[in-house]
C-alpha cells in the first residue's frame, strides 16, 4: 500500500472516531472547548507515532504470547513522557485535560493500531498509520469541540463568535451535549455517506 | 459518625451524581459495546464490580507502598496499567480453576476489562483526591456499581430500540445510541442536587 494511502485511510475511510468508533471516553470527555481539544490530539498523536514506531522497530522480537504486556508497557512509556512535558509547557491544558492524560494508555485506538498494523507492517507504513489516525481523531476532536464550544459558550478558541445573534446554551458544555452532539454528527455523516450500520 | 457519613456521600456520588460513565466519561467503550442485551450488560456490570473493587485496592497498596517509598510516582501510569492487566489474568485464572459457573458467567468480560479505563480511571481518581483505604475501596465498589446500573439500563432501552422499525436509516446503530446515552445523562444531572 502506498504511505499517502495509508495516511488517507486514517483520516478519511477509517476515522477512528467516526468510521471505528473507537477512543470514545476522550472524544466526549475533552470537547468542551476546542484549546482542549486539540491538546488532546496532540497528546495523543504523539503517544501514537512513538508506540506505532517502536513496535514497527521490535515486530520480530517481541514474542506473541507477551505481546499485549509488552505493548502495554511500550504505549505507557510514551504517555508517561507526554504527560511530564506538557505539565512543564503547557501547564492549564494539561490541568484541563486532567485524568485524561494517562487514559490514553488505555485509549483503544493506540492499542487497536499497534496490534493490527504496527506489529505487521514495516518502521515507514506505521509512522504513516500512526500519523493518519492521530490526524483523523485530532479533526474529529476538532469538529465536536467547535460545535460544542460555539454552541456551549459563544465562542472558537476563546474569540466571541456569538456576535450576540444567539444565547450559548450551558447544556452543550454539559455531559449530554456531549453525547448529542456526537451522535447527531455521526448521524449526519451516515445520511451524507450513504452508509448504514445493520 | 463523621466518617460513616463521608463514605456514604462518596458512594451516593460515584453511583449517581458523577456517574463513571454518563458524567465522567469513563469506561464509555464497553457502555457503547457491550450493551446490546441485558444479559451481557449484567455480566459486565458484575466483573467490573469485581476487578474494580480488587485493583482499587491493590493500586492503593503498589502507590504508598511501593512507588512513594521508592519515589518514583512518575512511573504511576505503567505500574497501575501493569497491575490491572495481571490481576484481571490472574482473576481470569482462579475463577475458571475454582467456580465454572462463574466462568461461564463473567468469563469471556474479563479480556475486556483491562482497556475499560473506568478501572484505570478510579485507581488514579482515588490517588489524586487523596483517599484512604476505606474511601478508596468504598469509591472503586461504588464507581463499579454506578457502571453496572448504566449499562443495564441502557441495554434496556437498547432492546427495545431494536423494536423500533421506524428510525430513520441514517440514525440506526451507534448515532441513536449516543442520543440515548444523551438523555440518559441529562436524567441522572437531576442526581446533582443531592449533594451540594
Amino acid at each position: 500500500m502506498k504511505l499517502s494511502k495509508v495516511f488517507s485511510n486514517g483520516v478519511l475511510n477509517e476515522n477512528p472516531t467516526f468510521r471505528l468508533v473507537l477512543g470514545m471516553c476522550p472524544t466526549l470527555a475533552v470537547t468542551t472547548s476546542v484549546a482542549s481539544g486539540i491538546g488532546m490530539g496532540v497528546a495523543t498523536i504523539f503517544v501514537l507515532f512513538g508506540s506505532n514506531l517502536v513496535t514497527s522497530l521490535l515486530r520480530n522480537f517481541i514474542p506473541s504470547k507477551v505481546r499485549i504486556p509488552a505493548y502495554i508497557v511500550i504505549v505507557a512509556t510514551f504517555v508517561t513522557i507526554v504527560g511530564m512535558v506538557m505539565q512543564a509547557f503547557v501547564p492549564e491544558i494539561y490541568q484541563t485535560l486532567g485524568i485524561f492524560i494517562p487514559l490514553i494508555v488505555v485509549n483503544c485506538i493506540v492499542l487497536a493500531r499497534i496490534e493490527i498494523f504496527a506489529s505487521k507492517n514495516s518502521v515507514a507504513a506505521s509512522v504513516m498509520d500512526a500519523l493518519g489516525m492521530g490526524a483523523g481523531f485530532t479533526l474529529a476532536l476538532l469538529l465536536l469541540a467547535s460545535v460544542r464550544e460555539i454552541l456551549g459558550s459563544g465562542s472558537w478558541l476563546g474569540f466571541n463568535v456569538s456576535v450576540a445573534l444567539f444565547e450559548p446554551a450551558i447544556i452543550m458544555l454539559l455531559p449530554p451535549g456531549a453525547f448529542i452532539a456526537l451522535g447527531l454528527m455521526m448521524a449526519l455523516l451516515n445520511k451524507f455517506t450513504g452508509r448504514v450500520e445493520e | 459518625m463523621e466518617f460513616a457519613g463521608e463514605v456514604f456521600l462518596i458512594i451516593l456520588s460515584s453511583i449517581l451524581v458523577n456517574n463513571f460513565v454518563l458524567s465522567r466519561f469513563l469506561g464509555i467503550c464497553p457502555f457503547l459495546g457491550i450493551s446490546r442485551k441485558i444479559e451481557t450488560a449484567v455480566g459486565m456490570g458484575l466483573a467490573v464490580i469485581f476487578v474494580m473493587a480488587l485493583s482499587s485496592v491493590i493500586t492503593f497498596g503498589v502507590e504508598y507502598l511501593l512507588l512513594r517509598p521508592l519515589n518514583i510516582e512518575y512511573a504511576q501510569t505503567i505500574a497501575f496499567i501493569l497491575v490491572i492487566a495481571t490481576l484481571v489474568q490472574f482473576v481470569e485464572m482462579v475463577i475458571s480453576k475454582s467456580s465454572p459457573t462463574l466462568y461461564k458467567a463473567l468469563g469471556v468480560y474479563l479480556p475486556l476489562i483491562t482497556t475499560n479505563c473506568a478501572v484505570l480511571g478510579v485507581a488514579i481518581l482515588n490517588i489524586r483526591e487523596e483517599y484512604g483505604l476505606i474511601e478508596t475501596l468504598f469509591n472503586g465498589v461504588g464507581a463499579a456499581v454506578g457502571f453496572a446500573l448504566a449499562i443495564v439500563l441502557f441495554a434496556g432501552i437498547r432492546e427495545r430500540l431494536e423494536l423500533s422499525f421506524d428510525l430513520p436509516r441514517s440514525l440506526r446503530g451507534f448515532p441513536i445510541a449516543l442520543i440515548t446515552a444523551g438523555l440518559m445523562s441529562v436524567a441522572f444531572l437531576g442526581f446533582h442536587g443531592l449533594i451540594k
